[in-house]
């Protein structure tokens, strides 16, 4: 997974919480609640998506990074480059 | 014969809309079958039938709208129609079964425990042939195959699929795309005419923000054009510049403006460390799957739920100048709607869940909430209010208490603060609780006991 599938992941998962999320031009480094208005049970939402659409574990302690596309998306890649490194060696 | 009428949903409704009857004369229904959808200011709302018996007749037509107490059906009650001991035993589910494959059950023999009669049993039976006609809505009491159980999978929205109103899809960056026409024929219930079926609320607004209904994709039964269908259209034409009449937001002023001209409120306010409550959240979480994680709402929500059912003086009504206490906790969470306005619908016995079903009651409440479809049996009386702003970053909301409740619970935002404990200072969570009470119901003593009980349970979370 490259750094733009990841980001498409997390924009099919905002979007799964709010359909009409539009990500045009967004600031890939603002916060995804604040921009969307994500409550923390929409919050939920979206990282369920998320983990689901990318195959990724995604834990607690994992939220605060998650708080942004560019984190979000440099999170589920660090995770894939970890289990490619894991499953060569 | 009972009588159907207008049930009163909410404070503030003194009309509401009959959108959708979910049954027909001759069917048969039970105490808490779904058999209409009414439109309110607010939402379309699940009404619940609280008798045992046939639908005689119905009394007024989808799309009007009447005030509450008008009667809307009458139900033939069990006692007057054929006993249900004579009808083979048999599920709801079972019933639909067979009135899809018009299977008539008295001719079905049962042969799950005590003669009941199972899918199965449904499936390999002959389909009737006589039934010609799809619908026969002059069933006597001799085919008992008719129920009002919720047959309504084409309207009911998505789980995911969040509906938002007008006034915020007007300062969304793009217009919400407009919804595909439910098609209804899959359940043939009911043919759609073809001219533009819509409500009365719908054709007003349409009126004042100068939309053509006949463009307007409706959501309802049959395509019926509902209000905020009008609303959504309006806004994704960009027709309306000035503001939009937000019909929830005018109901929740209307309710608000009376709680503050009538209740007499005093606020009070704690701050509660949450370091015992989220350490064990987290660990819990650490177990859990994704999709039973808990949010820290779920355990405040637990915790205020039981304060109320020990602080009874709290959980009650204030009717006709007294203090009546209810029977349960019924919770009432305020929930924003997307396009403003607030909703309060009720947790029913919310201090008897445990956090895991709080947790899930609370995420399918507030999915349906903003989907706009609620029960009847969610939105009627709560017996005490609790609204969270810390998703919005406040510390602290001192609320509007809900009449005809006597009080009202905020909660703030989790947020770090150097705490004195036991003599040492550290960083621990805390969040500030405040209760908004009105004093003709309680004194401040009774306030405090209230916010201090909900402290200690939140202190020892595995009790919870």
């Amino acid at each position: 997974m490259n750094h733009d599938q990841a980001k498409a992941f997390v924009r099919q998962a905002v979007q799964r919480v709010v359909p009409d999320a539009d990500f045009t031009g967004l600031d890939p480094g603002v916060s995804l609640r604040d921009t969307f208005e994500l409550d923390s049970l929409d919050f939920l939402e979206f990282v369920e998506a998320l983990a689901e659409l990318s195959g990724t574990e995604l834990t607690e302690d994992d939220y605060p990074v998650l708080d942004t596309w560019d984190g979000c998306a440099a999170r589920l890649v660090a995770e894939a480059s970890t289990s490619t490194q894991g499953r060569s060696g | 014969m009972a009588e159907f009428t207008m049930p009163s949903l909410g404070a503030d409704m003194d009309e509401g809309t009959l959108s959708q009857w979910l049954v027909h004369p001759g069917d048969r229904v039970a105490r808490g079958d779904v058999i209409a959808v009414v439109e309110t200011a607010k939402s379309a709302i699940e009404v619940e039938c609280f008798e045992n018996g046939t639908v005689d007749t119905l009394l007024v037509d989808e799309g009007t709208t009447v005030p509450v107490g008008t009667p809307l059906a009458r139900i033939g009650t069990t006692a007057e129609s054929e006993p249900t001991a004579d009808r083979p035993p048999s599920t709801p589910l079972v019933r639909r079964l067979a009135q899809d494959r018009h299977v008539d059950l008295a001719a079905v023999h049962g042969s799950g425990p005590g003669g009941r009669i199972t899918r199965a049993d449904v499936e390999h039976a002959e389909p009737e042939s006589a039934r010609a006609p799809e619908h026969d809505t002059t069933v006597g009491p001799s085919e008992p195959t008719h129920t009002g159980i919720r047959r309504q999978p084409a309207t009911k929205p998505a789980r995911r699929k969040r509906s938002r109103s007008g006034a915020e899809a007007q300062s969304a960056p793009t217009a919400r795309p407009p919804r595909p026409v439910r098609s209804d024929d899959s359940t043939g219930e009911r043919q759609a005419p073809q001219r533009v079926r819509s409500s009365p609320l719908a054709r007003r607004l349409a009126t004042e923000l100068g939309v053509d209904i006949a463009e307007v994709t409706g959501t309802g039964q049959g395509g019926t054009v509902r209000a905020k269908d009008v609303r959504s259209a309006a806004a994704a034409e960009g027709a309306a510049q000035t503001a939009v009449p937000n019909v929830a937001q005018a109901a929740t002023a209307r309710l608000m403006s009376r709680s503050k001209r009538e209740i007499p409120h005093f606020y009070l306010s704690t701050t509660v460390d949450m370091a015992a409550a989220l350490k064990w959240m987290h660990a819990r979480n650490r177990e859990l799957p994704l999709s039973a994680r808990l949010v820290p709402a779920a355990l405040l929500f637990k915790a205020v739920a039981l304060a109320a059912r020990k602080v009874p003086e709290l959980n009650g009504h204030w009717v006709d100048d007294g203090f009546v206490p209810a029977e349960d906790v019924r919770l009432g969470v305020a929930v924003s709607l997307r396009g403003g306005g607030l909703a309060a619908p009720a947790l029913a016995h919310a201090d008897a869940l445990s956090v895991a079903e709080m947790m899930a009651a609370l995420k399918d409440l507030v999915a349906r909430t903003r989907g706009g479809r609620l029960r009847a049996s969610e939105t009627a009386d709560p017996s005490l209010t609790v609204t969270n702003l810390g998703d919005q970053g406040v510390e602290a909301v001192f609320g509007v208490i809900y009449p005809p409740q006597v009080a009202l619970v905020g909660l703030g935002r989790i947020v770090e603060r150097p705490v004195a404990v036991n003599g040492l200072l550290g960083v621990r969570p805390v969040v500030t609780a405040t209760l908004s009470a009105d004093h003709r119901a309680a004194d401040g003593a009774t306030g405090a006991r209230l916010l201090t009980t909900m402290d200690k349970l939140l202190q020892q979370p595995e009790e919870l």
